[in-house]
């Protein structure tokens, strides 16, 4: 028995497979994994990386910006307006990019670009996790 | 007169020859634009189509529907239309279309006592309203060649909030609809309040989904969202529409150069056979003459002047008889 998932972004469907289980991160409920049989489940998708696990045991990785998971009938559908496939991910870029940001959280503490660059600043380390590095 | 007539159609005819090859190339590059919307479209359901399930499950359990993209806004006394035109023309009716019904529509609003809003996505929906005093709010160009995610939130912006404030009784969507590769509509869509409409309660999970935050919660992320990727594919519809209409008017201008270009071809063969027998008659009628005087005075030219001798291979061999004219 398999789950089957559908990772899908608005300009394309990203990823699709069967896989064993599913981890990923929900907004208030930190980690959650699936496996066959989970209960219908609806939830809105952290900042995080997911990480499918196939049935040869290979891992399959993917960075998501926010979304939604739905989970019925041994089905995954993963909506997200952000997803990066570890092809698509320049670590060295990343890691500039989050450097970029923590700088601009040293100088500023509070408001909407504090904000802002806590969210790349987790965007940018979701990414590199998916892509393998830390 | 007769030689500068051929010439001057044979320079019509190359530039109709040089302007028929680029309204090929255009019919070719549109076809090509209209296969690769057409995929786009197609890339971008997968997604359209689950966020819409999703609301309607979330609908089906009870989450707060008081969510200000659905609600009612009964006291707003304006209007808000996003127009989705072209950026370049030479894509025959296609915008005309689309404005003309925008504008129609606008004239409605106006008469039941609304005020208007107006977004635009298209250098020609900007011209138009521009040019006929319209006030426009916002405007995107450089879109609907190949629209992109972020664009469609940017859109999705320029009008969310303000409906969100209760400013808008209404937000219309007005975009030409891809039907086919052979037929486009123009039509206005009702965008916001958004509906809900239940489904049939038959297929899929129903009240014991597990949620995670609350239902309302997911709900709030979820429909700002949903507006988003409704504009994104109404914007991949403008396009794919806009090249199959570029196509068809290319096509158009490619048939009707080439049926210009026959007609020149012949009139112009015409001109040049005209100029030919003109020719002919005025040697021959000047040969004739010269004959004539020669039978009254002996001592002037020789035959040498005759049709026969001027002409000896042009010349019918078996017709010797000087005189048809």
């Amino acid at each position: 028995m398999t789950l089957h998932v559908e990772l899908v972004s608005p300009e394309a469907a990203v990823w699709q497979g069967d896989v064993e289980s599913v981890l990923l991160r929900t907004i208030g409920g930190g980690e959650i994994q699936f496996l066959t049989g989970h209960a219908p489940f609806l939830g809105a998708l952290d900042i995080c990386s997911i990480e499918m696990r196939l049935p040869d045991g290979t891992l399959e990785t993917c960075a998501v910006r926010g979304g939604f998971v739905e989970v019925s009938n041994d089905r995954v559908k993963i909506l997200s307006d952000d997803a990066d496939r570890p092809e698509h991910i320049d670590p060295d870029e990343a890691r500039a990019a989050r450097e970029r940001a923590e700088e601009i959280l040293r100088r500023v503490e509070h408001g909407a670009e504090a904000e802002q660059a806590a969210d790349e600043i987790r965007w940018q380390s979701a990414r590199l996790r998916a892509a393998g590095h830390q | 007169m007769a030689g500068g007539q051929e010439r001057a159609l044979r320079r019509r005819i190359k530039s109709i020859e040089s302007t028929k090859k680029i309204t090929r190339a255009m019919e070719l590059i549109a076809a090509t634009r209209v296969v690769k919307a057409q995929e786009r479209a197609a890339a971008a359901r997968p997604y359209a189509e689950e966020i819409t399930s999703v609301i309607l499950d979330l609908a089906k359990a009870g989450a707060a529907t008081e969510h200000p993209l659905l609600r009612d806004y009964p006291d707003a006394r304006t209007a808000c239309m996003v127009v989705i035109t072209s950026d370049r023309g030479l894509c025959g009716a296609y915008n005309s279309t689309v404005l003309r019904l925008a504008e129609r529509e606008l004239r409605e609003h106006r008469e039941h006592g609304l005020d208007y809003s107006l977004v635009v996505v298209g250098k020609k929906a900007e011209t138009y309203f521009r040019f006929r005093n319209y006030r426009i709010d916002a405007s995107f160009l450089g879109v609907t060649d190949r629209p992109t995610y972020d664009q469609a939130k940017q859109i999705a912006a320029a009008f969310r909030s303000r409906f969100e404030n209760g400013e808008f009784s209404s937000v219309d969507l007005v975009y030409t609809r891809f039907k086919n590769a052979a037929s486009q509509e123009a039509v206005v869509r009702r965008f916001l309040p958004l509906e809900v409409r239940e489904r049939e309660p038959s297929e899929g999970p129903t009240a014991d989904l597990e949620y995670e935050p609350s239902p309302t919660a997911i709900l709030n992320e979820l429909l700002p969202r949903y507006v988003e990727s409704r504009v994104f594919s109404a914007l991949l519809d403008a396009s794919a529409s806009e090249h199959a209409a570029r196509q068809r008017a290319m096509k158009a201008a490619t048939d009707n150069a080439e049926e210009l270009k026959i007609n020149l071809t012949r009139i112009m063969n015409r001109a040049r056979q005209d100029a030919i027998t003109t020719e002919i008659m005025e040697i021959v009628g000047g040969a004739e003459a010269l004959a004539q005087d020669k039978t009254e005075k002996e001592d002037l030219l020789p035959g040498l002047l005759m049709p026969e001798h001027l002409f000896a291979q042009q010349l019918d061999k078996t017709d010797h008889r000087p005189t048809f004219h």
